[in-house]
């Protein structure tokens, strides 16, 4: 005890801590009456956002209480491209957390490289029988729906690098596509002259054609020699050409193949921040009884849908944009310069495209194509890759056709 | 011994106050009412100090106390009460089940006796004894008796600790109670309860007409009978005979159910006739502030012998009293650690018994010299 305070001092001083808290209003939270205000990285549940896991096993490898169940099969998918290698993919039968065994360590939310599992608020789940904990993906990602926002920042904190990234990317790619709408409004015109040239905005650039630089440009090549250049030099010189020459040919090629139309942009590829919550579905889902944490969630999902829908409209209004202004130049070529548009309507009209088909090849090759390779001069490992490639599109052509038959 | 000389050393022959309840009927009536209205006391008034500690005590650490059962948590207790009911009866192997079944009862009992002399207000008492006082504090130390009793029968080493530490504590702190009461017996001249409220009544500052209570006078001894009343009772911050976090819970550790209740019963039924007695004793009874008489009352001070209405409020004086004390000692609950053992002994033989020793010579030489 201080000694400066007479004994007794101490124990009035107790007496006024505690009946000063008589006359303050109690922190008791009215919890069933009340929903408590839990702090947003509260640990109640273990939600499952399904589209992020690759069924890597590491959550149910790391769990301390071995509480995960994990069932997966494997799927073929087909190749992207054509003439692609097959590829195998892990696909999610169950995911189940079994919740009177696990203890909620937040491992496996740690360990999740895919950001597939998170820890959600909600708490309510208890239930008279144990069984009833085991809790399957549908309920867990139903859950997801209720994981917050982190919280905010603070003061003047550094952006976190992840975040500011992909606003850079963002900010990049609407830059990128911008520039794009603008050398589209700009080929069109140059494209008066020429009006089977299909819209710029689907021509391929130079650079981003590809050509092995196999071969010598022989006109090139002679040229050099007669001018007296070493033969080394000359032949550098001539691949050059020969490569410079190739991507033009290509890119004629594409031109004049291409009968595509300037595609609006895919509502996946608008990325778009959630930041905001749409109000409307928010007062809706208040209205209705939802948890604000929940209607939050849901508003902010809202939110994002309307905000892309709203991008995508802005842009497909941009791009007839630039389609109109050649055909006010030239009324007459309009029909050309607007037809383009059709064709992939068109195109899209069977059912079934080519990549659809899932044809497997066990190392049958198209003999005419493996012949004609050969004779060409290439090698035969060459001749006979591609061979094994015309055989798989010939047999999924068949396919195709038998199914446009039936 | 001739007569003159025995009138002359005895005091005139003590007349017991009527209660209110000796009506002009059969003597078994009266005494039924009488019995149904000490035990409605017992019942009622315990449940409501009950209430207003688990309320203040919420409210004093910043909760809410109960709030669901009832009204605003008002039937927590009763819903407690049910439950104990519902609990199985369990009795340990090695206990001695006679004793054990029967500590309880004898804790309780004698709780219930001490309302028997107990003035709630003008004729609101069951029996008014020449030894009022004396009976009070001689039938409240009975039930350390049951403590004892369940220490020793539970056949449990912490309850064992706990009833002896419980008896320990009663001859400690009885011996300041009763000498701070044989100070307040003094200063009125009597031992009988409704004596004491009536000297207090009539008690005037000597040399003036201020009339005053026996607080006022006697502050230092009203200091001691309400701190040996909360170690007399096991309140904290003089629980050690439960001490939860050295003894589980003391002589109660194996106590379930209804003898549990009988027990827990016992301490607020202590808490309400300590605070009763300390009422009497030293805050005018149901006066409501010095020199302040009940409406329609016409005895000394304005006191007795009253209708109805005087009744009534002097009852609702009393039991506000009551719940006041009772209310500091929640607080002093609330505020205070519990004291080591070796603290409440020094406390009580080094500071509370001198000082009552103090406080008992002041207060009878006063008598002579001054009052």
């Amino acid at each position: 005890m201080a000694a400066t305070s007479p004994p007794g001092v101490g124990l009035l001083k107790g007496l006024g801590v505690t009946i000063k808290h008589l006359f303050k209003r109690p922190s008791t939270q009215m919890y069933p009456n009340e929903r408590p205000d839990l702090p947003p990285r509260t640990r109640g549940v273990i939600a499952l956002l399904e589209e992020n896991c690759t069924v890597c096993m590491l959550c149910a490898r790391e769990c301390p209480d071995w509480c995960i169940y994990i069932d997966s099969h494997k799927e073929t998918v087909p190749p992207a491209k054509e003439g692609g290698r097959a590829r195998t993919r892990n696909m999610l039968d169950r995911f189940a957390i079994d919740f009177s065994l696990c203890m909620y360590c937040g491992i496996c939310v740690e360990v999740c490289p895919f950001d597939a599992l998170w820890w959600s608020p909600e708490f309510e789940y208890a239930e008279y029988d144990m069984d009833k904990l085991l809790h399957e993906k549908e309920k867990l990602r139903e859950w997801a729906d209720t994981v917050p926002p982190p919280p905010p920042l603070d003061e003047g904190a550094l952006p976190v690098p992840e975040v500011a990234a992909a606003i850079d990317k963002v900010v990049k790619e609407r830059e990128l596509e911008e520039a794009k709408a603008e050398q589209a409004a700009r080929d069109a015109e140059l494209a008066q002259a020429a009006p089977a040239a299909a819209p710029a905005a689907a021509a391929a650039k130079a650079e981003e054609i590809h050509v092995e630089a196999g071969q010598i440009d022989q006109e090139t090549f002679d040229a050099l020699i007669a001018q007296g250049k070493s033969e080394r030099m000359a032949r550098a010189k001539a691949k050059a050409a020969y490569v410079k020459k190739e991507k033009a040919r290509i890119l004629a090629e594409q031109e004049a193949a291409a009968a595509a139309a300037p595609a609006a942009p895919k509502a996946e590829e608008i990325h778009v921040e959630a930041g905001q919550i749409d109000q409307e579905t928010f007062d809706a889902l208040i209205a209705e009884g939802k948890s604000e944490r929940m209607a939050r969630a849901k508003a902010k999902a809202a939110w994002v849908k309307k905000e892309k829908a709203r991008i995508r409209a802005e842009q497909e209004a941009a791009a007839p944009a630039a389609e109109v202004a050649p055909a006010e130049v030239a009324p007459a070529e309009a029909a050309a310069v607007e037809a383009p548009p059709a064709a992939p309507a068109a195109e899209a009209a069977p059912a079934r495209k080519l990549s659809d088909v899932h044809v497997e090849g066990s190392g049958e090759i198209d003999q005419e194509t493996f012949d004609a390779l050969i004779a060409e001069g290439k090698s035969e490992r060459i001749a006979r890759a591609k061979a094994k490639a015309a055989w798989i599109k010939k047999r999924k052509q068949e396919q195709l056709d038998a199914e446009g038959d039936a | 011994m001739n007569v003159e000389l025995t009138a002359s050393l005895s005091p005139a022959v003590f007349v017991p106050a009527p209660s209110a309840f000796d009506l002009d009927v059969a003597f078994g009536i009266t005494v039924a009412i009488k019995v149904a209205f000490i035990l409605a006391l017992f019942l009622v008034v315990p449940l409501v100090v009950g209430y207003m500690e688990h309320k203040a005590m919420g409210r004093l650490q910043h909760r809410r106390g109960p709030v669901a059962a009832g009204p605003f948590g008002t039937l927590q207790l009763v819903a407690d009460g049910i439950k104990f009911i519902q609990k199985e009866d369990v009795i340990p192997a090695a206990a001695d089940r006679k004793v054990f079944a029967l500590a309880p009862g004898l804790a309780l009992v004698p709780a219930i006796l001490v309302f028997l002399v107990l003035p709630f207000g003008p004729g609101v008492w069951a029996v008014d004894l020449e030894l009022g006082l004396f009976y009070a504090l001689a039938i409240s130390s009975v039930s350390v008796l049951g403590v004892m009793m369940g220490g020793w029968a539970s056949a449990n080493k912490f309850s064992l600790i706990g009833g002896l530490r419980a008896g320990a504590q009663l001859i400690a702190y009885e011996l300041p109670l009763i000498l701070a009461a044989i100070a307040v017996a003094v200063q009125a001249g009597t031992l009988s309860l409704v004596g004491i409220v009536e000297a207090q009544a009539t008690f005037t500052l000597p040399g003036t007409d201020l009339n005053l209570w026996f607080v006022f006078p006697q502050i230092l001894g009203f200091v001691i009978f309400f701190l040996a009343s909360l170690a007399e009772l096991s309140r904290p911050p003089f629980d050690m005979p439960i001490a939860d976090s050295e003894l589980v819970f003391g002589y109660m550790t194996e106590y379930t159910g209804i003898k549990f209740a009988m027990y827990l019963l016992t301490e607020y039924a202590g808490m309400v006739s300590m605070s009763a007695l300390m009422v009497v004793l030293y805050l005018g009874g149901w006066q409501l502030l010095p020199g302040v008489g009940l409406p329609g009352c016409e005895g000394a001070g304005g006191m007795f012998d009253c209708g109805w209405l005087g009744a009534i409020g002097g009852v609702v004086i009393t039991l506000a009293k009551i719940l006041i004390l009772t209310f500091i000692m929640v607080w002093a609950r609330v505020a205070y650690p519990r004291l080591r053992e070796d603290q409440l002994q020094r406390l009580s033989w080094l500071v509370l018994v001198p000082l009552s020793l103090i406080n008992l010579a002041v207060i009878a030489i006063a008598k002579v010299v001054v009052f």
